[in-house]
């Protein structure tokens, strides 16, 4: 068979998916970038050319820098969390114990669990008024009165965190644990020999084994949190006092509560932009650990 | 294997104990939750476990009883369960074809590359545009709308999924049968297909549990029980003035099973489909 042959077919073969991928994203996507340069509304006509006027207001507006800190802040103590978390769960389950197959399937638990059961769930752990947290930590004497944990914003992006961490981290020690059991026996075996303490050998020995597929995860994790969404809006809709408003809840209430679809496209293609250079970046990073690693 | 002290290996328990309990004390209280009374979920000290078990929420969300709290429920369930199964249906057959196109002649990768990067745009970006359409078409509020805004996710997952299971079927089976002069569909009905079973299940499963999952395009597009989903009948639950919390937790229980019962029984093709990604980058 030809290859110009191949190359056709393949093309007629990937067709629909490729009709269906413009519909649904390529199309939406060019649509945003003509909107952000209107002041179109949600409803009604198109709104008028006013060329980069949205990008100026929305850039220097005070609520963007705030959001984009909040997003930063919960990106990155998040995702860090996880990773540390992860990798510390993976070493345990990678060590022989009773019982550690069934703490393994454990992990999945909360991965699988929806995110909006998840955020549901920690709301009602955080109730302010019968919430199992204040009764816990009364009970044990390490708090006198109840508190509203997702209602101070002192406390609300704490509280979001831990619950985010708590679903995600297993993911990360899942994928921690596949790559130690990819490291040879005989290796550590040889670290031990020559005499390296438990530090060095996992600095040394481990971590490169682990490199590769944590930078993976890190990328993925990282970009996650930064669109991150459903859980911050099941569980606080960016308040108290906008002190839990992520860049995508400010894109939902700038297109959608307020209906101002050209500002909320341009926001939302800053987002984009921003998402787009962080992933390059550590694609770029992933590819020298990759490479370093092999 | 290394000896260990008993010191290393108390510890090494008590570690495995602390892990255990961080991750199953939420979801052993949302189980807790949604069998107790609500007298004892709002009583002062807390009730942890309910002087007698109250399983009646259950039925009450599962009842399809005209204007009840179950007829909002079941009629989310069963839209959640169409828009899963739609969606993961017409991503595998996108998926199928394009990813063994990809695997086969790997100079039109590069398309499923582009594809695959559309991960990193926020839906925030094609909300507005797809709401738009969507209000165009007559979709919005409409589980065929919602499955097919569904297939943004889906597609490309499954398809990269595809593609990776594809690679470790050799080429030279697929030429064998084509020599004995079969055509490339008989080829995949009675080689292809059937080699790639494992993960085209691998697959589904992966795009029902993310259609399943879903919450930003549900909470947009849809308004009421004609076409919400379980995610936005919970959100609203959680966001509402509901007293009850037991109700609550009782809708996040039943929403959680059948994910949860994905993950644990297919745990190891779980796990192994989301590290071959870490592995080839």
């Amino acid at each position: 068979m030809s290859g110009t042959w191949m190359t056709t077919r393949a093309w007629l073969l990937m067709l629909p998916l490729l009709v269906v991928m413009v519909a649904v994203i390529g199309w939406p996507l060019v649509d945003t970038i003509g909107l952000s340069f209107t002041d179109a509304k949600l409803v009604g006509t198109g709104g008028d050319f006013v060329g980069i006027d949205n990008y100026t207001s929305m850039l220097s507006s005070p609520n963007f820098s705030r959001t984009l800190v909040t997003t930063t802040l919960f990106a990155v103590i998040s995702v860090a969390a996880e990773m540390v978390i992860g990798v510390l769960a993976a070493l345990l389950l990678n060590q022989e114990f009773k019982g550690r197959a069934i703490l393994r399937a454990l992990m999945i638990l909360p991965w699988a669990l929806p995110t909006v059961v998840n955020a549901t769930l920690w709301r009602l752990i955080y109730n302010p008024e019968y919430g199992a947290l204040n009764a816990a930590l009364t009970q044990l004497h390490l708090i006198d009165a109840y508190r509203s944990w997702l209602g101070e914003p002192g406390t609300a992006l704490a509280a979001l965190i831990v619950a985010d961490c708590w679903k995600n981290f297993p993911l990360v020690a899942l994928i921690a644990l596949a790559a130690l059991q990819a490291v040879p026996r005989d290796i550590t075996a040889a670290s031990l020999v020559d005499g390296a303490g438990p530090f060095n050998r996992f600095r040394f020995v481990i971590l490169p084994y682990l490199a590769g597929p944590l930078m993976v995860a890190l990328v993925l994790r990282t970009i996650e949190a930064f669109k991150v969404f459903d859980i911050i809006w099941v569980m606080t809709r960016g308040g108290p006092a906008n002190s839990t408003r992520t860049l995508s809840i400010l894109v939902y209430q700038e297109a959608f509560s307020f209906q101002r679809a050209g500002s909320g496209a341009s926001l939302a293609l800053i987002v984009t932009l921003l998402v787009t250079v962080l992933a390059v970046a550590y694609a770029a990073l992933v590819r020298k650990t990759a490479g370093g690693a092999a | 294997m290394e000896r260990r002290s008993p010191a290393f290996t108390f510890f090494i328990y008590a570690c495995a104990l602390l892990l255990a309990a961080v991750i199953l004390a939420p979801i052993a209280w949302l189980f807790i939750m949604s069998i107790s009374p609500a007298a004892d979920l709002a009583a002062k000290p807390l009730r942890w476990w309910p002087q007698a078990v109250d399983f009646s929420r259950y039925g009450q969300l599962l009842s399809t009883a005209e204007n009840s709290a179950g007829a909002a429920f079941t009629s989310s369930l069963r839209n959640s369960l169409e828009i899963a199964g739609m969606a993961t249906l017409a991503a595998l057959a996108l998926a199928i074809p394009a990813g063994w196109a990809v695997s086969r002649t790997p100079a039109v990768g590069w398309s499923l590359s582009m594809v695959i990067a559309t991960y990193m745009l926020p839906p925030v970006a094609l909300a507005v545009p797809l709401y738009m359409g969507l209000s165009h078409l007559g979709l919005l509020n409409n589980v065929f709308g919602l499955a097919l805004v569904y297939l943004s996710i889906l597609a490309p997952f499954t398809t990269w999924l595809m593609k990776s299971g594809f690679d470790s079927i050799p080429r030279e089976i697929e030429a064998a049968a084509m020599i004995d002069g079969a055509g490339l569909l008989q080829t995949w009905r009675i080689i292809t297909l059937p080699l790639a079973a494992p993960v085209m299940a691998t697959s589904a499963l992966f795009a029902v549990l993310l259609a399943w999952d879903e919450f930003f395009y549900a909470l947009l597009f849809t308004s009421d029980q004609r076409a919400k989903t379980l995610t936005v009948a919970i959100a609203d639950l959680a966001g509402g003035r509901v007293s009850d919390y037991g109700l609550i937790a009782t809708a996040g229980v039943l929403a959680a099973l059948p994910p949860v019962l994905i993950g644990l029984v297919m745990q190891r093709a779980l796990i192994s489909g989301l590290t071959s990604g870490g592995v080839k980058g």
